[in-house]
């Protein structure tokens, strides 16, 4: 990528940067939302509020509907009862333009990290950056400090097949940010990693909510919602029973 | 189409085009459709413009002249070709009049009897030559007064089989024209079922393109002008070959009749270049008819 050329780092931090909180505003709500799959109740009766800069896990058993819940917090599902609203806005009332929008105001990490297997690392972070028509070459110094943040930068030319678990993560969470989200959506982000990167991944996430940022991390990483709690302010959510329930002291 | 999509589909943009990835067969298929499609394109064109051509021309010609032939005994076979000649000269619009030679006779029919026919032993008719002028004679007034003056001619002013020929010609032309569009249908259906594929092949890349924050318009506008750019090189390439071929076919000549006139004249030569852009079109409307779809149906 010609446009990304090794230059001196400029540390701006503008990826890092949130906008003003308002107080007392919800970013994301979801008011008895109901969702069915094929025929069966996967989640009732959910109501759950995400305040600006808050930080929240969302924990309960594989199949419990913690991805489907993710995903109707960002629009990628529609609920089947009850309203999804985003920075104020219905969710379900979003033309197709109004929902490519809202994405780039919610920065989202798949378990699987979804990349495009044929650009570099570099690229693949920069994307949100391309498909909203900004000019790489001046957002060159934010993409080396971010890739820098997240212990990518040698691995900047690396195309996405080519980066262990740990790395692929990094990556996806660095794209997550590159257009400085308010929300940030990470699904089992440390699935497929060890203990230490799991630590280094979630020391990314609190340095990212300390910034201001909102963040909702599905896990069912007990451990790593105790190295979090000693860290942030973190609010735990359980899906049990179809039902969303604030968890307690038994984590 | 604004302006600035008009100049973004032209020039594109280097990172979004790297976006999706090259798909191998789709840009195959695209390539060999357009350019096999603007090969026949063009010999379509060159066939439906010959026709039109011929049927000018048979129409023009054919119309102007007639012959009398003279159905007589040997010994009464000359004075009525002077009679015939002669009030030919006296009718109103005939331009002239002239009576084949019996060279001129044994030449026509040559073909099926052989250059060596004594024609002078044959009962054959003598052939009158009669050229219109403009306005033109009347027909029934004059084959009346030969009736009465010289009972052995029979005016035939090649009605009866010019218009067949000429319908036929006009038929060849409209056979072109339909064929073109056909042709073009055809391209319009092979691109679409090309950007299917690729816009099929390529859920995940616009599953990823989405949850980056991508437009629609922007995801269909990296198909579209792959497309079209591809549908543009190919149906360029077919146009040269086309063109070529045209150009090695033998020149029009009596002797070899209508396909020697297969071809193009003059400024006529600048009507294949029209082909690529429109093949472009086609393939534009067509991608994007195809991507607008395929993105409305993935939620």
């Amino acid at each position: 990528m010609a446009a990304l050329n090794h230059g001196p780092l400029k540390l701006t931090g503008c990826w890092g940067k949130t906008a003003e909180r308002k107080q007392g505003t919800v970013v994301i709500e979801l008011e008895n939302v109901g969702y069915n799959y094929g025929g069966g109740e996967l989640l009732s009766d959910v109501s759950v509020k995400l305040a600006p800069g808050s930080f929240h896990f969302l924990t309960g058993p594989s199949g419990a509907g913690k991805t489907t819940l993710l995903k109707l917090c960002y629009g990628a599902l529609t609920p089947t009862s009850g309203r999804v609203r985003a920075f104020n806005m219905d969710v379900q009332g979003l033309d197709r333009d109004q929902m490519a929008h809202l994405r780039r105001r919610v920065g989202v990490v798949h378990q699987d990290c979804r990349f495009l297997d044929h650009l570099p690392v570099i690229e693949n972070i920069a994307l949100p950056l391309i498909v909203a028509g900004k000019d790489l070459a001046q957002e060159e110094a934010n993409l080396r400090e971010l890739l820098n943040w997240v212990g990518l930068s040698q691995r900047a030319d690396a195309l996405p097949p080519e980066l262990s678990g740990g790395e692929r993560q990094r990556a996806a969470l660095a794209r997550s940010v590159i257009l400085s989200p308010d929300v940030i959506i990470a699904d089992e982000p440390t699935g497929n990693v060890d203990w230490e990167m799991s630590q280094r991944l979630l020391q990314l996430l609190v340095e990212l909510n300390r910034m201001g940022k909102t963040i909702l991390v599905a896990t069912h990483d007990m451990a790593l919602i105790r190295a979090a709690k000693k860290q942030v302010q973190a609010r735990v959510l359980r899906i049990s029973a179809k039902q969303l329930i604030q968890a307690g002291a038994d984590l | 189409m604004s302006e600035g999509r008009l100049r973004k589909l032209i020039v594109g943009d280097a990172q979004a085009d790297r976006v999706v990835p090259p798909s191998g067969f789709t840009a195959q298929l695209t390539l060999f459709v357009s350019g096999a499609m603007a090969f026949l394109a063009v010999f379509a064109l060159a066939l439906s413009l010959a026709s039109g051509r011929l049927a000018n021309r048979w129409a023009d010609e054919l119309a102007r002249a007639a012959t009398l032939r003279i159905n007589a005994p040997a010994e009464q076979r000359l004075a009525q070709t002077e009679a015939a000649l002669t009030l030919l000269r006296q009718t109103p619009g005939v331009a002239s009049a002239r009576a084949f030679t019996a060279e001129e006779q044994a030449e026509l029919l040559a073909p099926w009897f052989g250059a060596a026919l004594p024609i002078d032993s044959l009962p054959v008719p003598q052939l009158i030559e009669v050229i219109e002028g403009d306005p033109g004679y009347d027909g029934t007034g004059l084959r009346l007064r030969l009736q009465a003056e010289v009972p052995g001619a029979v005016l035939d002013d090649h009605t009866r089989w010019r218009a067949p020929l000429v319908d036929a010609a006009r038929a060849l032309r409209r056979l072109g024209a339909v064929s073109i569009l056909l042709i073009a249908g055809a391209t319009a259906a092979m691109i679409t079922l090309a950007a299917n594929a690729a816009l099929a092949a390529n859920a995940q890349v616009i599953e990823v393109l989405r949850l980056v924050g991508a437009l629609d318009s922007y995801i269909a506008h990296a198909f579209v002008r792959r497309f079209t750019l591809r549908a543009l090189g190919g149906a360029a390439a077919g146009v040269g070959l086309g063109m070529i071929g045209v150009w090695l076919m033998p020149a029009a000549s009596n002797e070899g009749g209508f396909l020697t006139g297969l071809g193009f004249q003059g400024w006529a030569w600048l009507l294949p270049l029209l082909i690529p852009p429109l093949g472009a079109l086609v393939a534009f409307a067509a991608t994007t008819r195809a991507a607008n779809k395929r993105l409305g149906d993935l939620t």
